[in-house]
């Protein structure tokens, strides 16, 4: 009876022994407590439900993927912090400060963190509030549909958090390799919070996929061709089919391996059967292009950052975008040089290497083409600028040592070492992570009306590209010393100064996220004199400059006709038309509660799945077959905001300055105008 | 503007000067670089060969970097300054075709060192070649030589020049063998037999690795390669099948359960077809039950 009504839950699940996790436990819930405490004490609980919770507006749902990666990066670095520390001290007799068990659990929530709740909900978050703007489009194409994809994310986000708390997350790597993942080597719910966590943010990043691959194809302004259409733009498309071809292959391997798991199945067992190696490759055709799916954003960003801040357009534009195809459709053909250690035969490893090398092609392009926008350019070192030009640099090696992993004879010696640690960090912290914090400095005076401190952001940017370079080389000396990966403890006194090395690079790259934290703080509060009142700080060239900062919930008044590239240049350029404009209703899409409503739910099926709460499962999953029926007899979705609505917000935006004073006379327009200084 | 300079080349610095510490007087610590096998020597000269193609062309991208961030930047007014400038069919010919010449030749070369290296492939040599059977158990190496009747726990001898070839299996869950002085490497799974051939051109011991992680025994999971003469390895032999223990069906079964930080263990074999027997996941040799609701291995190991 106990069982069926609580699964295999106890208390025992909660790590009283590990003083480590109570005390982050105890700290965190302090943390959240006293925000919870605040948010109520200001009164403002209403206010985040209405105007940010169930917004479908995607400007608001962009700035919550956003906030949610940083949180989720904090969590990520600090298990890289714990980590590096082991390392650095668990040599010889010296056993370092970490049991096993917990160990295994860091490394492989730091990696499923800064990939799926990191790196995946801060592109999202980028080009969900950017890409209808760049297209000329008022919002999404599913708004409703991008809330729920949002409520999954964070829900899957905050089961991954729980896990810390409650049982024990994956000790089975981020890759999840069975047969350790499988029931009778992993008995506990880990891998299960590995697998929901994975399963349903997947869910939510698909049809995030589909929404902005039909916004993108379906929604772009008159006269905006694909060829004329933005370079960021154009990789999150690019990016979106990847999506949408790549997620239903981890759908399906984590499908299975729950079946394994739930049912006895014997897909990839050791026994009955099963084969590992068949989750291996299917983890991979999702995991390959996956590393492009979290890249190309970030390529995107800095095309738009380089053509900007020279003053200059885009270098080989056409190059570009064939580039980017090209990198997505080879992408699909590489998963294989992740195990050549398999034993696959001499034609099947030349094969994935040789098509891994050929990527380098289009990639180089890219390099090249960055270069020569700045090339005749007038460059401002700006921090996008900065995170630009750390990430070519710190790329191009990356770059290097990845080809030298494609050479099968070279990753025989080189494979699953400190090498392979360093060379992939190496692509994504300056090819995705640097991109994004480009991208965050470049938009933000957009979203939110004025820049971000230029002095803390460069420190950062400081801090950080010093503290990559000492904390990754030593890892590339390392591989060359024969360590191999995830040592919880070693006995090789020569490996030890090179991993001190790499903990202080860690430590100064914790400098950088607190001069970020600095920066963030010292802006809000300098917000006054760092405003912009013109929509367009950069001397922008793409249509998000030409709405005003934060833009209207309708984005714009008058959808423009686009004739060229860089299209606002060319409006900037044209004589600046002054005249009285006629506008029109518009109907915009209505906040709906069902999005965090369906997210509340998929974390209590997840919770379920993982503890066998079986009851509770079937009801969450019921509740979520309810909202979707009663999403679809509901008939009122849209709201008209009436033509004079409209022409009173832009009169107030346009000509009023610091606050939208035009609304007030109109107070019940209020909520449709960004509100000027959505801070308190 | 000036001072983004100093650190940047501070920060590049640091990186090739490991290299250039270590391209010298190598000690037997940089194990990739200091090979004692043929297959070894081979894949240390592909890294490097491929490692320089492509420094031909990242030390130029680096230093373009350099070069027009520092030469166009928005103070330096007699720079030229060309806005709409935005194609050159010369420029863009270049940046296509010199990626492509670099990875043509660096196809061929993983054409080429893919089949001379391919872990399946015999050594040519006019020494017999030496058996080995590895299995992969947690947390532990077995070592077993079918035409000695012997079996050795987490420390591998070989004889000098003879080639060997190792046959790989797993007990357990997935694992990858690897001695980095001797070449490497390559996975053991269960149910599946891989082929590894090594040779060791010098006597030495060499430190030998699982690099796949494998649970909670995993970093104590390494081996000593001992290289010695043909004579002293006879001799070696010869001391473990008579002065040490014999594993049987009792051992095995001991042996299986997970443990951590074996130190090496010698023995005379009992059971002549072990290793096939592991490989087809023979029910009679493991008494154990295979359900899912079994203990936990983990378990066994907490005191």
């Amino acid at each position: 009876m106990e069982e069926l009504i609580f699964g295999r839950l106890t208390l025992r699940e909660i790590p009283y022994d590990n003083p480590i996790i109570m005390a982050t436990l105890g700290g965190s819930t302090m943390l959240l407590l006293c925000i919870t405490f605040l948010i109520w004490y200001h009164g403002k609980w209403s206010y985040l439900w209405k105007e940010w919770f169930t917004s479908v507006d995607h400007k608001r749902i962009g700035i919550m993927y956003v906030v949610l990666a940083l949180v989720m990066l904090l969590r990520g670095f600090a298990d890289a912090l714990l980590m590096r520390t082991q390392q650095a001290l668990a040599e010889g007799s010296a056993q370092g400060y970490l049991p096993p068990d917990h160990y295994n659990q860091i490394f492989s929530a730091h990696g499923t963190i800064m990939i799926i709740f990191v790196a995946m909900p801060f592109f999202i978050g980028l080009m969900n509030i950017i890409v209808p703007l760049q297209i000329g489009a008022r919002d999404v194409a599913y708004p409703f549909l991008n809330s729920v994809s949002f409520w999954l994310t964070a829900s899957s986000a905050a089961l991954v958090m729980l896990s810390l708390g409650l049982g024990n997350f994956s000790h089975a790597g981020w890759s999840g390799y069975p047969p350790l993942s499988e029931k009778y080597y992993s008995p506990g719910p880990g891998v299960d919070y590995w697998i929901w966590g994975l399963q349903l943010g997947g869910v939510g990043t698909l049809m995030t996929g589909i929404n902005f691959f039909v916004t993108i194809l379906r929604l772009r302004a008159p006269g905006m061709t694909l060829m004329k259409m933005p370079i960021f733009s154009w990789t999150i498309l690019v990016t979106n089919v990847l999506i949408m071809l790549a997620f239903p292959a981890l759908t399906v391997v984590l499908a299975l391996l729950a079946l394994d798991r739930y049912t006895g199945m014997h897909f990839f067992t050791n026994h009955g059967g099963g084969n590992l190696m068949l989750f291996t490759n299917l983890f991979w055709i999702w995991g390959h292009p996956e590393v492009y799916i979290v890249i190309l954003p970030a390529f995107g960003i800095y095309s738009e950052v380089a053509a900007t801040f020279s003053r200059k357009r885009l270098f080989g534009y056409t190059s570009m975008v064939y580039a980017s195809v090209a990198i997505a459709m080879l992408s699909f053909m590489v998963w294989l040089h992740h195990f050549f250690t398999m034993g696959a035969g001499a034609n099947v490893n030349a094969f994935f290497g040789i098509a891994t090398m050929i990527i380098a092609i289009p990639t180089g392009v890219k390099v090249f083409n960055w270069l020569f926008t700045f090339y005749r350019g007038r460059i401002e070192f700006t921090t996008p600028v900065l995170w630009t030009l750390g990430f070519i640099v710190t790329f191009c090696i990356g770059g290097m040592t990845g080809v030298l992993l494609a050479v099968p004879g070279a990753d025989f010696e080189l494979h699953n070492s400190e090498f392979l640690i360093a060379h992939f960090h190496n692509m994504l912290i300056p090819g995705a992570l640097f991109g994004y914090f480009a991208g965050y400095a470049y938009w933000f005076p957009k979203v939110f009306g004025f820049k971000l401190d230029e002095t803390w952001g460069k420190r950062a940017f400081w801090l950080w590209i010093v503290g990559f370079y000492l904390a990754f080389m030593p890892l590339y000396a390392l591989g060359f010393m024969g360590m191999p990966r995830r040592l919880l403890h070693y006995d090789n006194a020569h490996w030890q100064p090179y991993l001190v090395v790499a903990l202080s690079g860690t430590l100064i790259i914790f400098g950088g996220i607190l001069c970020q934290i600095l920066q963030l703080t010292f802006s809000i509060r300098n917000r006054a004199q760092l405003r912009d009142e013109t929509g367009d700080p950069w001397d922008g060239r793409t249509l998000e400059w030409s709405v005003p900062s934060p833009p209207p919930a309708y984005n714009f008044a008058r959808i423009p006709r686009i004739h060229t590239r860089d299209a606002f240049l060319a409006m900037k350029n044209q004589a600046r038309d002054t005249e009285e404009v006629d506008y029109e209703a518009i109907l915009l899409p209505r906040s709906s509660s069902l999005g965090p409503l369906m997210g509340g739910l998929t974390f209590v099926l997840g919770f379920s799945l993982v503890w066998y709460l079986w009851w509770s499962a079937i009801l969450a999953l019921a509740g979520l077959l309810g909202c979707v029926i009663a999403r679809s007899w509901d008939e009122h979705t849209e709201e008209e905001l009436p033509a004079s609505a409209v022409r009173a917000i832009e009169t107030a935006l346009r000509h009023s300055g610091t606050s939208a004073a035009g609304t007030e006379e109109h107070p019940s327009l209020q909520k449709f105008a960004f509100e000027r200084n959505p801070l308190p | 503007m000036k001072k983004w300079i100093i650190p940047w080349t501070g920060a590049l610095l640091l990186c090739p000067s490991w290299l250039w510490a270590c391209t010298g007087n190598c000690g037997d610590q940089w194990a990739v670089l200091t090979p004692r096998g043929t297959i070894a020597g081979h894949e240390k000269t592909l890294i490097l060969t491929a490692l320089g193609l492509m420094l031909l062309v990242v030390v130029p991208v680096i230093l373009m970097t350099f070069l027009f961030a520092w030469k166009y930047r928005a103070s330096n007014p007699r720079a030229d300054y060309d806005p709409d400038w935005d194609h050159s069919i010369l420029i863009e010919g270049v940046v296509w075709t010199i990626p492509t010449l670099i990875v043509a030749v660096l196809g061929y070369l993983v054409w080429t060192s893919s089949h001379a290296l391919s872990p399946y492939r015999p050594i040519a040599s006019r020494q017999p070649t030496l058996e080995v059977q590895v299995v992969a158990m947690d947390w532990k190496w077995l070592f077993i030589y079918p035409e000695w009747h012997i079996a050795t726990v987490n420390q591998l001898v070989i004889p000098t020049g003879v080639p060997v070839h190792f046959s790989l299996t797993s007990d357990a869950v997935m694992s990858s063998f690897f001695i980095p002085q001797l070449g490497g490497q390559i996975y053991a799974m269960a149910g599946m037999k891989t082929h590894l051939h090594l040779i060791a051109d010098q006597p030495g011991i060499f430190q030998g690795y699982n690099t796949q992680f494998s649970g909670q025994g995993f970093s104590g999971m390494m081996f000593e390669t001992v290289a010695t003469s043909g004579e002293a390895f006879q001799q070696w032999v010869h001391q473990v099948e008579t002065g040490g223990q014999v594993l049987d069906r009792a051992t095995f079964a001991a042996l299986e359960k997970p443990s951590i930080n074996e130190a090496p263990r010698l023995f005379a074999l009992a059971l002549p077809d072990l290793f096939d027997r592991i490989l087809s996941q023979d029910s009679t040799l493991r008494p154990m039950t295979m359900t899912s609701h079994s203990p936990a291995p983990m378990t066994a190991i907490e005191d």
